[in-house]
């Protein structure tokens, strides 16, 4: 075979390579809009730009829990702000919020942020978590002046 | 792009154009490596080529089947780097010698069982089960090379080896999924402890004493395994594996401090106690001084020559077959980079680092979509691995860390490597099908409870219903993980 067809073979599979890399980035650029599940039928800033109508659709802004207030128990009226940290809930010395409830566990409940929400979850506690007088099996979302009952304790969430 | 289509589609058919471009990667380098001997178009090479065709077409043709919605671009990803690889090892072969084959034929198995995972595991939650067995099965792995009878002895200075007959096998390759089993399984039940328990010491959270039991343990393994089995590189790796997976687990920088301090600390004293480990330093620091270069045992030999044989090569290589990677001690398995590196030049050597850059991207975007911790856990590990393998080779191999034994997944030579990484491969494609596949979305009816018996344990069962805006919340909040 001749030096020139063996240069052109050469330099031909660097090519096919690089053909390669660049069909698999074109095959994945579908997938590479970050965030694409959470904005699922929701119009992106560009979109909107383009079609003004789209916008009026957009829901209105929730006012966002600032902080934890105990309304009742012995620890009535304390207050906590909220920050982007998790909250731990119980008898434990490591709490954010240390109850001093009989009926609490050491580590009763946790109250984290997701997204722009909040959620209560229960950490096996004995006497259980109640979110408006239902028995939590499962973390659900703490919406502001909703009661969450822990022991004799009830806190809620303030804007 | 004007609007966004959220329903999955399976786009195997990508999957297949990819593949088929793929196999001709690894085919047309099988080809070029002969061209100049005369030997391009053999028996041999249909033989070997229609093989390696045969196996990702079947394997293809088993994820439409079994794995619809996996990502589309993981398998020609792997296919080609593992072309590649047969191709380079087959070249390197003297006459006499049947690495090539050998190779070809642990492909063959490799991707047999993967397949066989992808077929039989159907989800990969179950793995969850095994935390603890798992646990157990990486410990028996990796004392299994220092049992006599099955040991097969120090081999090059290390002891990683088993021996059944004449075939020789690392156990330590398949302890590193089983460990990353352990380590997502155990981090997504206990993770809300960890945590949330602890001091705070200035701005940073220390986690309590006896959360840190698994990090110890870890960390002790990894000091065992450098001490008793004398491998630097896999003591690397459990270790890199564990801190990752814990950071991840909590996004807290703590475990980082901690875990680097460690890591100094054992590096230090390994430097100092050890001899295997001070050579490999000295053999990196000193490289191109003559007295290390020289030196029978540990010399610098090795990473010189590679970085010659890479200098040689230049920007575009001297083509497949044309250099001669040859001189380079062990050049088909710890620096067959170095061998890319002189024939196809740094141009196609960026080229096999982006694949590996494509394919662990491939495993952290499956670990975003999926919906359980445990499988977000599994698929950061095991995608980590991956490329913390390739940092550490292909970071030895170019002199920017010390040489140590990894093998570069998918191309270097090795059965044990090459098995464990396909299973990989099979485990991240599972991981992404669920990642990528339609959530059942259906609410759970009033007053119905998910039946605890039934739901696998990491599910959410169904996806928690958010009252109030009556959005299904994909990202169930009591198994998320933060990312």
């Amino acid at each position: 075979m001749s030096e020139l067809t063996i240069t052109a073979l050469r330099f031909g599979f660097l090519l096919l390579l690089w053909v390669l890399i660049f069909s698999i980035v074109a095959a994945m650029r579908r997938d590479l809009m970050i965030g694409r599940k959470a904005a699922a039928g929701a119009p992106t800033a560009r979109q909107v730009r383009k079609n003004p109508a789209l916008a009026e659709k957009a829901a209105p802004v929730r006012q966002q829990p600032r902080q934890l207030v105990v309304t009742e128990g012995p620890l009535k009226g304390t207050t906590i702000p909220l920050a982007a940290s998790p909250i731990l809930l119980g008898r434990a010395q490591e709490a954010t919020l240390v109850l001093e409830d009989d009926y609490a566990s050491g580590r009763h409940a946790r109250l984290f942020p997701q997204g722009s929400r909040w959620f209560i979850e229960d950490l096996g506690s004995t006497n259980g978590t109640y979110l408006a007088d239902q028995q939590l099996t499962r973390a659900l979302p703490v919406e502001l002046g909703v009661p969450v009952r822990i022991g004799k304790t009830v806190i809620e969430l303030r804007p | 792009m004007t609007s966004i289509d959220p329903t999955p589609r399976p786009r195997r058919n990508v999957e297949l154009v990819l593949l088929v471009l793929a196999l001709a990667v690894g085919i047309g380098a099988n080809a070029l490596v002969g061209v100049d001997q005369q030997k391009a178009f053999d028996t041999d090479f249909w033989f070997q080529s229609s093989l390696l065709a045969a196996a990702a077409l079947a394997f293809h043709i088993v994820l439409r089947l079994r794995a619809k919605y996996a990502d589309p671009v993981i398998l020609p990803l792997v296919v080609a780097l593992n072309g590649l690889g047969l191709a380079m090892i087959h070249r390197l072969d003297r006459v006499g010698e049947d690495t090539g084959n050998n190779q070809l034929r642990w492909t063959l198995v490799a991707m047999a069982v993967s397949i066989a995972v992808i077929w039989f595991l159907k989800d990969h939650r179950i793995l969850r089960r095994f935390t603890y067995i798992s646990l157990a099965a990486s410990a028996f792995l990796l004392i299994l090379p220092l049992v006599p009878g099955i040991s097969a002895g120090e081999i090059l200075g290390a002891r990683v080896w088993i021996k059944f007959g004449s075939m020789t096998f690392q156990p330590g390759e398949i302890a590193k999924i089983t460990l990353a089993i352990f380590f997502a399984g155990y981090l997504s039940s206990n993770r809300d402890l960890i945590l949330l328990a602890g001091r705070k010491v200035g701005p940073i959270q220390f986690p309590r004493f006896k959360d840190m039991g698994p990090m110890i343990a870890a960390w002790l393994v990894s000091i065992g395994v450098l001490i008793f089995q004398r491998d630097l590189g896999s003591s690397i790796l459990f270790f890199g594996l564990f801190l990752v997976m814990i950071y991840v687990a909590t996004s807290r920088i703590s475990w980082v401090i901690i875990g680097v301090g460690l890591i100094a600390a054992g590096g230090f004293v390994a430097s100092r106690v050890f001899s295997h480990v001070a050579l490999r330093i000295d053999g990196w620091i000193n490289a191109f001084t003559d007295e290390v270069y020289g030196r029978a045992f540990g010399g610098s030999l090795q990473i010189v020559e590679g970085l010659f044989g890479m200098a040689n090569g230049g920007l575009v290589g001297t083509g497949l077959g044309q250099g001669r990677p040859n001189l380079v001690p062990f050049a088909n398995s710890d620096m067959i980079i170095a061998s890319f590196g002189e024939e196809l030049g740094l141009i196609g050597l960026f080229a096999i680092v982006l694949m590996y850059l494509l394919l662990f991207t491939r495993g952290f975007r499956a670990a975003l979509g999926t919906r359980d911790a445990f499988g977000k856990l599994l698929a950061t590990g095991l995608s980590f691995a991956i490329a913390l393998q390739c940092f550490v080779v292909i970071g030895g191999v170019t002199r920017l860390i010390p040489l140590t034994g990894l093998t570069t997944p998918f191309l270097a030579a090795g059965g044990s490597s090459l098995l464990a990484n396909w299973i990989i491969v099979g485990l991240l494609l599972m991981i992404s099908h669920t990642a990528r596949g339609p959530v059942d979305t259906t609410p759970l009816a009033p007053g119905e409870e998910p039946d605890p018996q039934k739901v696998l344990p990491v599910m959410p069962s169904k996806p928690a219903t958010v009252p109030g805006t009556g959005r299904n919340s994909p990202d169930a909040p009591t198994e998320a993980v933060k990312l």
